[in-house]
C-alpha cells in the first residue's frame, strides 16, 4: 500500500469511527432519508389502480433529495468538526496533502451517503412491489427512472459534498455548518420536487442536460474545494 | 546537496516575519539550532511564538525572511518533505474525543505511513506511561492524561528530526512533568532537535541548551547563563551580625568591585565585574576589619529575571 493510500485510509477510517459515535450525524443520516421517503411511499401505496395511467416514475425523483441533502450535512462537519475539537492543526502538520485530505473526507461522506440513498431506494422499490396496486407499481418502477436514479445519486452526492466542504472550511460552528449545508441543498431538492409533481416534465434530453451540468459542477467543485483546503486558509481563516 | 542532510543547522530562521494585513505577528526572527539541541522559545502572550511555530511547521507562509527546517529550505515545494521530518505538539491536545487513545494514535501512525503502526503505538504509549489506558475514549481522560496522549502522538513520527512542543507540561503534575522532561532528554540524546515553547521559565532553564526571548521581534538568544551575564552584573551578597562601622572605605578600594548598596534588612549587595577576584578580596577585607560575617555568597539571577527585565523594558517603552 502506498504512503498516499495509507494516509487516505487513516482519515477515512477515523471519519467512519467518528460518524458511528456521533449521535447528531447518525440521527441526521437516519431522520432525513426517512422524512423524504415516507411521503412518496404513502402516496404510491394509497393510489388506486385507476391512477396508474397518470403516473410516470416521477414519485421516484423525490428520493434524489436524499443524496442532495445527507452528504452536505455530513460533509459540513468535516473541517469545522476538526477545528472545534482542536484536531485541525495536528492533522495539517502531518504529511497528508490537501488532495489526500479532500479524497479521504470526501469518500467518508460519499460511501455512507450512497449506501443510505440506494438503501432507501431499495426499500421504496420493495415496499411498492409488495403493497402498491400492481398497475401502480409497474407504472412507478419504470427502467428509465430506475437508471436515472442510479446515475443521478452519485452525481448529486458529490456536488452536495463539495458544497458541504466549502461551507465547513469557512465557518467555526458545527451547527451553523450543518444548517447551511442543509439549506444549500434546497435548490436541488426543489428541482426534484418540481419534476416529481409534474411541473417540470422529465425527458431524456432534459435528463442528459441535468447530468451534464452535474458532471461539470462536480469537476468545478473539486477545484474550488481543493483551493479551500489550503492550510493557511484553514488555520487562520484569512488570505 | 541532498535535502535534509545533517551537516548544517536542524532549524534556522533568517529575518523571518509574518504579517496579517496591517498586524505584525512577528518580524526579523533569526536563529540557528543544531541537531540534538533543546531550544526554548519564550515570550508573552501575543508575542508571535505560535505564528513562528506555524510558519516553521509549514502551516502558514512567511511574509518575509527565509528558513530551513530539518535542513530543508522552507519553500512551498518542500512542504510535504518537511512535514515528514517534523512532529508538532500544539498547546491544545487536539484529540478526537470519541476515539480511544489507541485509535487516535493509529490514525496519526497512518498519516505518518509508519511501517509497523501497532508496534509504534504500543511503544509511545509505554513511553508516556499510558499503555493501560489505550482503550479509553480520549474525551473521558483528564487534562493531564490528554496532554500525555498528545505528547505520545508527537513521538510517533520515527523520521522526525525536529519536534515542536508547545507547553508540553501544561496541566501535568510534578511527577508527570519530570517524565516529560526525561522524554525530552531522550529526544536530545537521539539527536532530535526540540523546539520548546513554554511559559515555565524554570523548565526552560532546566531543559534548554539555549533560549530565545520573543516579543514580536527577537529580544535575545543564548544560553540561559549567557543571558544572565549579559543582563546582570554578578552580585555578592554579604550578611553580617551587626552593621559594618565604615562600609564605604572597606569596600571602596577592592578589586573588581564596581558598586555596593545596603538593603533594608542590613544585607550588603556588592556588584562585581569578576566574582573570582572580588569574592576573596571581600572576604579578606571583612576578616581584617573584624566584622562578624554570617555569609558571603554569589547572588544568582534566574532566567525569569532576564525575562522580566527584557519584556518589562518593552512594555515600559510601549507605555
Amino acid at each position: 500500500m502506498s504512503a498516499s493510500t495509507t494516509r487516505v485510509r487513516a482519515i477515512y477510517l477515523k471519519e467512519f469511527r467518528e460518524y458511528r459515535r456521533n449521535w447528531s450525524i447518525v440521527s441526521t443520516m437516519a431522520a432525513v432519508p426517512l422524512g423524504i421517503v415516507v411521503f412518496p411511499l404513502i402516496l404510491v401505496i394509497a393510489l388506486p389502480a385507476s391512477a396508474a395511467d397518470s403516473l410516470g416514475g416521477d414519485p421516484l425523483v423525490i428520493l434524489l433529495g436524499i443524496p442532495a441533502i445527507v452528504p452536505s450535512i455530513v460533509a459540513a462537519y468535516a473541517i469545522v468538526g476538526e477545528r472545534v475539537q482542536g484536531t485541525l492543526e495536528p492533522l495539517l502538520t502531518t504529511a497528508i496533502s490537501s488532495a489526500e485530505l479532500v479524497v479521504a473526507k470526501g469518500l467518508a461522506a460519499l460511501v455512507p451517503s450512497l449506501a443510505i440513498s440506494y438503501g432507501m431506494y431499495m426499500v421504496f422499490v420493495v415496499v411498492t412491489e409488495l403493497f402498491a396496486q400492481p398497475l401502480v407499481a409497474s407504472a412507478v418502477l419504470q427502467w428509465p427512472y430506475v437508471l436515472a436514479q442510479l446515475a443521478f445519486t452519485p452525481l448529486l452526492a458529490v456536488l452536495s459534498i463539495w458544497i458541504g466542504f466549502a461551507i465547513s472550511a469557512r465557518v467555526s460552528d458545527i451547527r451553523v455548518a450543518q444548517q447551511m449545508g442543509a439549506l444549500s441543498s434546497l435548490p436541488m431538492l426543489l428541482v426534484a420536487y418540481l419534476i416529481s409533481f409534474g411541473v417540470i416534465h422529465m425527458t431524456l434530453a432534459l435528463a442528459l442536460a441535468i447530468a451534464a451540468v452535474l458532471v461539470v459542477l462536480d469537476g468545478w467543485g473539486w477545484r474550488v474545494v481543493a483551493a479551500a483546503f489550503d492550510r493557511e486558509r484553514l488555520i487562520t481563516a484569512t488570505k | 546537496m541532498a535535502l535534509g542532510q545533517k551537516s548544517g543547522p536542524a532549524l534556522a530562521a533568517y529575518g523571518l516575519g509574518k504579517r496579517f494585513g496591517d498586524r505584525v505577528a512577528c518580524e526579523d526572527v533569526s536563529f540557528e539550532i543544531g541537531y540534538g539541541e533543546v531550544f526554548g522559545f519564550l515570550g508573552p502572550n501575543g508575542a508571535g511564538k505560535t505564528t513562528t511555530v506555524r510558519t516553521l511547521s509549514t502551516l502558514i507562509a512567511p511574509t518575509s525572511g527565509s528558513a530551513t527546517v530539518a535542513g530543508i529550505p522552507l519553500t512551498p515545494e518542500n512542504h510535504t518533505e518537511i512535514r515528514q521530518r517534523i512532529s508538532v505538539m500544539p498547546e491544545s491536545p487536539g484529540l478526537y474525543p470519541r476515539l480511544t487513545v489507541a485509535e487516535n494514535l493509529e490514525c496519526f501512525a497512518g498519516l505518518y505511513a509508519l511501517a509497523n503502526p501497532r508496534q509504534r503505538v504500543d511503544r509511545v504509549l509505554a513511553a508516556v506511561d499510558l499503555a493501560d489506558r489505550a482503550d479509553d475514549p480520549c474525551g473521558k481522560l483528564s487534562k493531564g492524561l490528554r496532554q500525555r496522549v498528545s505528547l505520545a502522538r508527537a513521538l510517533l513520527n520515527e523520521d522526525a528530526d525536529v519536534v515542536f512542543l508547545d507547553e508540553p507540561t501544561s496541566g501535568l503534575d510534578p511527577l508527570a512533568s519530570r517524565e516529560v522532561h526525561d522524554l525530552i532528554d531522550g529526544l536530545r540524546q537521539r539527536g532530535v532537535t526540540v523546539f520548546l515553547t513554554t511559559h515555565r521559565l524554570d523548565e526552560a532553564e532546566r531543559l534548554c541548551d539555549r533560549v530565545a526571548l520573543l516579543n514580536t521581534r527577537l529580544r535575545a538568544v543564548g544560553r540561559p547563563d549567557e543571558l544572565r551575564q549579559l543582563m546582570f552584573a554578578s552580585t555578592l551578597t554579604v550578611r553580617t551580625l551587626a552593621p559594618l562601622a565604615e562600609p564605604g572605605p572597606l569596600f571602596g578600594g577592592l578589586p573588581a568591585l564596581e558598586s555596593w548598596r545596603v538593603d533594608a534588612d542590613g544585607t550588603y549587595q556588592l556588584s562585581v565585574s569578576d566574582v573570582n577576584i572580588a569574592a576573596p578580596a571581600v572576604t579578606r577585607a571583612l576578616a581584617a576589619s573584624g566584622a562578624d560575617v554570617l555569609s558571603i555568597g554569589e547572588s544568582q539571577h534566574s532566567l525569569e529575571d532576564v525575562y522580566v527585565q527584557l519584556i518589562g523594558d518593552d512594555e515600559r517603552a510601549d507605555e
